[in-house]
Order: structure tokens, then sequence, then C-alpha cells
């Protein structure tokens, strides 16, 4: 049998996290709740917002949870493949940002 | 990911078509203990048997034949069905209207159109008194010329239409009922506008069933709904009252999929961690009684489907006993997760 890092039966012991720290998980998995409620942002937007992130981190666990999330919050296929995009590009967009630092250090240094 | 699968179940001879194997699958993965049981759940809630509140509705399963083959259906319903109510049956459950006077007449099937007697039943039911509901599948109004006019038949008698529209685009729909089932709900529910259903002022109800296409539970009901009146309105200039969500219950073609899908462990999963104590106590078997084809009473349709009647000592329609029906205990098993997770689900959709 082959060995990975990531094992999917993880994501269902998330909670477990709790046993070596208990006060400040309770307080972590509280607010985590609290985040993801209905608020100025629906459930749904939240939802998306996650799948985006979880894109940008690469966390397999969170793209599992929130690919399920997403379908649970009612979003079409169209609407999380555009949330993925936007983290695509955010990435992209940071390293071509950082093009302009390139561009200042090399006009410093060329003649 | 389109459904082409013509025949059920039972006419593919699968094993899955016996109700008793769909009941060990489901209660053997809790004598594996991978999940607590539907009972032990209930006592845990403090809940102990569910009781019935009366009868309000009665459901009556008029068929197992359907145009359409969708991979989800818990009835396995099918063009190669056969199964049938007869007017002799249907002259039972009227003398059961005439008598009790229940309110509500749920009509189901298959395609309950595809009873020849459906349009006198229909019409037998009216004069009792009695609302009727029909839970049409739309694309039988466009299946043959003889149900064109089912649209004006509905509005004649007032009936309530109850259609399922899994999702509001192509892709989905047609994944979960077959190639081509989108577009002609489409058309049908054009032409169910056009005579006036959904339309403000016209008393003329049609409601939309969403049920999940895949291993997932439904959205929150209220946003789904303003999504599908949104794009329904937009892409198709199409109207509607409300949106019903049903979740998937994990029983005949929906549990074969979930099993071929390896999705079965997760969803039960998902179905006994979302337990809602509120939604047990709202479900529709403490209100409805439902009758199948042949005049056996059942819990709801889903029991029905397994095989589980009414636990009273007469268990025909035509030996309906309201007192006896309102005192029996409502009988549960694991399927019954699947109307009490989350939000719940009853074919009135959420409860909670």
């Amino acid at each position: 049998m082959s060995e990975t890092y990531y094992d999917p039966a993880d994501l269902a012991k998330f909670g477990d996290i709790k046993d070596f720290q208990p006060d400040l998980a309770k307080k972590f998995f509280a607010w985590y709740g609290a985040v993801f409620q209905e608020g100025a942002l629906t459930a749904r937007e939240k939802s998306l917002i996650a799948l985006a992130v979880a894109h940008a981190v690469q966390c397999p666990y969170c793209i599992d949870a929130y690919t399920s999330d997403a379908l649970e919050k009612g979003c079409d296929e169209a609407q999380m493949m555009e949330a993925v995009h936007v983290s695509a590009a955010i990435r992209g967009g940071a390293s071509m940002v950082h093009g302009v630092q390139m561009m200042n250090k090399a006009k410093d240094l060329l003649m | 990911m389109s459904s082409n699968t013509k025949r059920s179940l039972k006419g593919q001879g699968s094993q899955l078509a016996d109700n008793f194997y769909q009941l060990k699958i489901l209660n053997d993965s809790v004598k594996a203990g991978k999940f607590t049981g539907f009972r032990e759940k209930l006592a845990e809630h403090g809940l102990g048997t569910l009781k019935p509140t009366g009868v309000d509705i009665l459901q009556v399963n008029v068929g197992y034949m359907c145009n359409q083959v969708c991979k989800h259906c818990h009835v396995d319903a099918g063009p190669d069905r056969r199964e049938i109510m007869t007017r002799e049956t249907m002259e039972h459950c009227l003398e059961v209207l005439r008598r009790t006077h229940i309110p509500t007449v749920d009509l189901t099937g298959g395609a309950p159109e595809m009873n020849p007697d459906f349009r006198w039943f229909v019409e037998e039911i009216r004069k009792t008194g009695s609302k009727v509901l029909v839970r049409c599948n739309l694309t039988i109004i466009r299946a043959n010329k003889k149900y064109y006019d089912l649209p004006e038949f509905f509005r004649d008698h007032q009936i309530e239409v109850v259609s399922s529209l899994p999702y509001y685009n192509r892709r989905r729909t047609d994944s979960q009922r077959g190639d081509g089932v989108f577009d002609d709900s489409i058309e049908a529910l054009k032409m169910l506008n056009e005579v006036g259903y959904g339309q403000p002022g016209t008393g003329l109800i049609l409601n939309l069933v969403y049920n999940p296409t895949g291993a997932f539970l439904p959205a929150p009901q209220a946003s789904m709904e303003a999504e599908f009146k949104r794009n329904l309105k937009e892409d198709f200039g199409i109207e509607f009252n409300s949106l019903y969500n049903i979740t998937n219950i994990p029983i005949s073609r929906f549990l074969d999929y979930l099993i071929a899908s390896k999705n079965y462990e997760a969803y039960m999963t998902k179905l006994v961690n979302g337990f809602n104590p509120v939604a047990a106590q709202g479900v529709m078997c403490r209100n409805t009684i439902s009758v199948g084809y042949d005049g056996y009473m059942y819990d709801c349709d889903f029991n029905q489907m397994l095989g589980i009647k009414v636990k009273t000592a007469q268990t025909h329609i035509k030996d309906f006993d309201l007192e006896s029906l309102t005192r029996r205990d409502i009988m549960l098993d694991q399927h019954c997760f699947g109307c009490t997770a989350g939000a719940g689900s009853s074919c009135g959709g959420e409860i909670a």
C-alpha cells in the first residue's frame, strides 16, 4: 500500500485537533462556524470565496469540503469554476505585479 | 454523465430492485457500526416512536409506468413498469374520501397521467370536495398528442401541479432525468404558464421540486427558489409559485447510483450527521397515508417502495379505518434519515 501525506479520511477527523489543545480548538471552531453564517455576505457567497481560497492555498481537504459545500449551497459548475479562475487570477497577478519590482531593479542596474 | 438507461432496475433484473436487498444494505451498515440506527438516533434526542397527527393527505400512487427513467427515482419507474391502479381500487379511495373528507389528494406515480383512468379519477375526487395535487413530470405533457391538453384539464379541475425540475439548466437536469428532458420540461412549463399556472391572480398553483443532482444535500430552499425564479424568468420567461427542496432518499435507483459512484458511505454520513430533531417531528408520514397501486397502505411513498406497510390490523384501502390509522406507530428504518437531515425533507419541501 502506498503512503501519502494526505489521507481523505483525515478530513472527517478535523475536530480531533482539540485532543492536543482543547481550549484553542473550541475557540477556533466557534469562530469558524460564525464566519460562515449568513451575514453581510450570503452563505452561498462565502462558500464560493472559501472554494477560491482553497485553491489558492492548495489545500486538498478544503477543496473537497468546499466543492461539496458549494453544491449544497446551490452553486452551479460555472460559478464554481469562475471562483477558481478568480483564485488563479490573483495568484498569477501576484506574480506579474512583482514584474514591476523586477523592472525597477533592472532599471537601477542597467545603463 | 447523462442517463441513457431506458429500463428500470426491475427490467434489468438488478438485485437492487428487491426491497429486502435494499433494506439489507442499509441495515448492514448499522450492524457494521458505521452508522447509528434511525430509532437509536430518535431515542438520543428523546423522541420515541413517531405517531401520526392525523390524515390530512391521501397520497395515491396510481402506477409505476413513466415516460422517463430518472437516475434518482425511488419508485424505479419507467416505460417497462406495468403495475397500475385499477378503477376498482380507485373506487375504494373515493369511498374513503366521501366518508372521511381528507382535504388533499396527492396523485403520484410513475407518471400518474399514464393511468388510463387518471382523468376519471381526478373528476371523481373533485366531486368529493378534496383538493387534488398532481406530481407531473412535465415531459408527459409533450410526450404524445393525447397529453397535449393536460394543462387545460388541470386548470379546469383546479388541480395544483407539482413538477420536478432538478435545476435551471440543461446539463444538470438531463444528467438526472435523461437527455432532452430539460428542453421538453421548459416547453411544458410554458404551456402551463399560458393557461394561467404560476401567474398572479389565477389561483392556479405551479410548484417546482428541486432535487440535488448528485450525492449532496439540497441548498436552503429560500435561496434556491430565488435562483430558480431569476434564472427561469430571465432565460425562458417562465414563472412558478414555490420551489420545494426534496432530499434524495437512499433507496432504489438513487441507492444504485450511490453504490456505483462509491458515494454511499459519504452520503449516509451526511444524512446521519445532519439529523435534525425539529425536522424529525415534522415529517410527512405524520399526516399522510400513502396508497399503492394495489390498494395497500403505507406511511409514505418510500415505505411503499420498500414494501413496509402501515402497522395496523387492516392494511388495504378498502378497510380504511381512520381511528386505527391515527393510533398506529409509524414504521421507521434507515432511509428515514433522508427526511430528517438538515432542514428536513417532505413531498412539500423543507420541514424545519
